[in-house]
């Protein structure tokens, strides 16, 4: 069966038409990198993608500090890992990179933080 | 009054691109203005990721990437100053900002434009009906959300399909509203394709082309709105309105270079691209004053935002030490089918970067760049689309001094 995949590897968005048969890939045609057949390959066997939010610090500058994953998780876990995110607290400051939860869900993926909040004075 | 080489208005990646390289380039006396309280310009509230892969070789949340400018600047000790609003630009470069501390006047040698752009509204594409609350830009509602830990509503339609439209639609899905789908009155996307997978597709928010919001109802608060199919002329098509009850609107209905300072100066604007006419230095119609990043053209991506801002840092610098840079005689000139080009002067002996969009989506074509009638240069392209800006180098050797530089689309 041909199918065509957008890549989301990269911001120039490939569209990748692909020959798949269940899982197996026979062909790939239209993109410009290698990536896009990892991608294809990704998507049909278990689709990950990274999120950001945004988590509340007290004693910040700013109410919120944002947040993103460190490694990219199973598609079908994004709100279960929202959930999560939303109950992290932090307290200020806190910095970019920090991780403000490990390992979460055990899926191998860090919660970090990715702006620079200073103590309220 | 004070005197500083240069002032560079706005603290957001363009301006902090060009303080940093001013700053390599040897240039010291320099100060950035900024009008928010915090340096990052509009980074700070794009917490998504995806930015910095072609210039870090990573990809990173905006404020992230917008810390590693912030972070070199304050390693050099760049001059900056928050909460200065520029009130004043003038031609011979005088400007004037009102601060904390009161106004603060300088006489600037050259002045760096970074203003940014900023977001169409309601009111700029008339759509009927009552006003109540509700009704907000992508923009806002993601400060709203990102900034300031507010929740704009819960049941929403979204009219524009820009990439800040797309990814608001993402954000309040995992913040727990329901996105009722995003309405586009074009035939075609106007945001990148990876947004549309990643923001709509795999959340299950439909995407509906040739449509668009023809009322609003709602007296406090928005209750509903009327959308309607329209003509390939864009005109809605009467008998097909259909009311979606809702408590939230976003526009995603595109960018507008924010050029008030620039006109008060006496910068020429271009009517295509609503940022200045600038030359391959991005040097505006006014010598000595440059622009680059979305005060000059809206852009997709930030990295090309400081790229761009880097060559005009390089231009200033040269401009700085010099007192003049090259003429720029020629014109570049387009077809139909372009919407804008920067630059739009050039002088024929330097190596320069076209940037240009196209008008609408275009399969298997060729961009060909002209002069007397001869083929500069030219590239192939499976499928170009307005969503994504087109950018060409072009080398002087193949320039002639004499002519004007036509840009054709082929196919």
């Amino acid at each position: 069966m041909v199918r065509t995949f957008t890549c989301i590897m990269c911001p120039r968005g490939c569209s990748v038409t692909a020959e798949v048969s269940g899982t197996e890939v026979s062909s790939v045609e239209g993109n410009f990198c290698p990536k896009g057949r990892e991608y294809v390959i990704q998507e049909l066997t278990n689709p990950m993608r990274n999120i950001a939010s945004s988590v509340l610090v007290e004693g910040g500058e700013l109410p919120l500090a944002s947040v993103r994953l460190n490694r990219p998780i199973p598609k079908d876990r994004i709100f279960d890992v929202m959930a999560e995110i939303r109950k992290i607290r932090l307290t200020a400051p806190v910095s970019i990179g920090q991780t403000a939860l490990e390992n979460v869900l055990g899926l191998g993926s860090d919660v970090i933080v990715t702006k620079n909040v200073r103590e309220k004075h | 009054m004070r005197e500083i080489d240069a002032v560079i208005i706005g603290g957001g990646p363009a301006g902090l691109s060009a303080a940093v390289r001013l700053w390599e380039k040897g240039v010291r006396n320099l100060l950035i203005l900024e009008r928010e309280h915090e340096l990052g310009g509009i980074l700070r509230q794009c917490i998504h990721d995806g930015f910095g892969l072609t210039r870090f070789g990573e990809t990173l949340s905006g404020p992230e990437y917008a810390q590693r400018f912030i972070d070199l600047v304050e390693e050099y000790q760049i001059p900056y100053v928050t909460d200065a609003t520029v009130i004043d630009i003038t031609e011979d470069k005088k400007v004037t900002a009102a601060c904390r501390d009161g106004l603060l006047e300088i006489q600037a040698k050259a002045v760096i434009l970074t203003m940014g752009c900023r977001e169409r509204t309601r009111g700029a594409i008339r759509i009927p009906g009552d006003r109540p609350a509700g009704v907000y830009t992508a923009g806002v509602a993601q400060a709203y959300i990102n900034l300031q830990n507010r929740m704009v509503g819960r049941e929403v339609v979204i009219l524009g399909s820009g990439d800040i439209g797309m990814i608001m639609a993402r954000r309040l899905t995992l913040e727990g509203a329901h996105v009722i789908g995003v309405f586009e009155v074009q035939p075609y996307a106007s945001g990148l394709p990876r947004n549309i997978l990643q923001c709509l597709d795999d959340y299950g928010i439909p995407l509906h082309l040739s449509h668009t919001v023809t009322e609003i109802r709602g007296r406090e608060r928005l209750e509903s709105v009327v959308i309607s199919q329209v003509d390939e002329r864009m005109n809605p098509i009467p008998g097909t309105e259909k009311e979606y009850p809702c408590d939230t609107l976003i526009l995603s209905v595109g960018l507008i270079p924010e050029n008030e300072l620039s006109l008060s100066a006496g910068v020429q604007l271009d009517s295509r691209s609503k940022g200045a006419v600038v030359d391959e230095h991005h040097q505006t119609t006014v010598p000595g004053i440059f622009a680059a990043g979305n005060v000059l053209q809206v852009h997709d991506l930030v990295d090309f935002v400081s790229a761009e801002a880097e060559e005009l840092a390089d231009s200033a610098a040269a401009y700085l030490r010099d007192g003049e840079l090259a003429e720029c005689r020629l014109a570049v000139v387009t077809d139909g089918n372009v919407t804008h080009t920067i630059p739009q002067k050039i002088s024929g002996t330097s190596d320069f970067k076209l940037s240009l969009r196209v008008r609408r989506p275009i399969k298997n074509c060729r961009i060909r760049l002209v002069q007397g009638g001869e083929t500069v240069c030219e590239r192939k392209m499976a499928k170009a689309i307005p969503a994504e800006m087109i950018q060409i180098p072009v080398k002087a050797a193949r320039l002639k001094k004499g002519e004007d530089l036509e840009v054709k689309v082929e196919w």
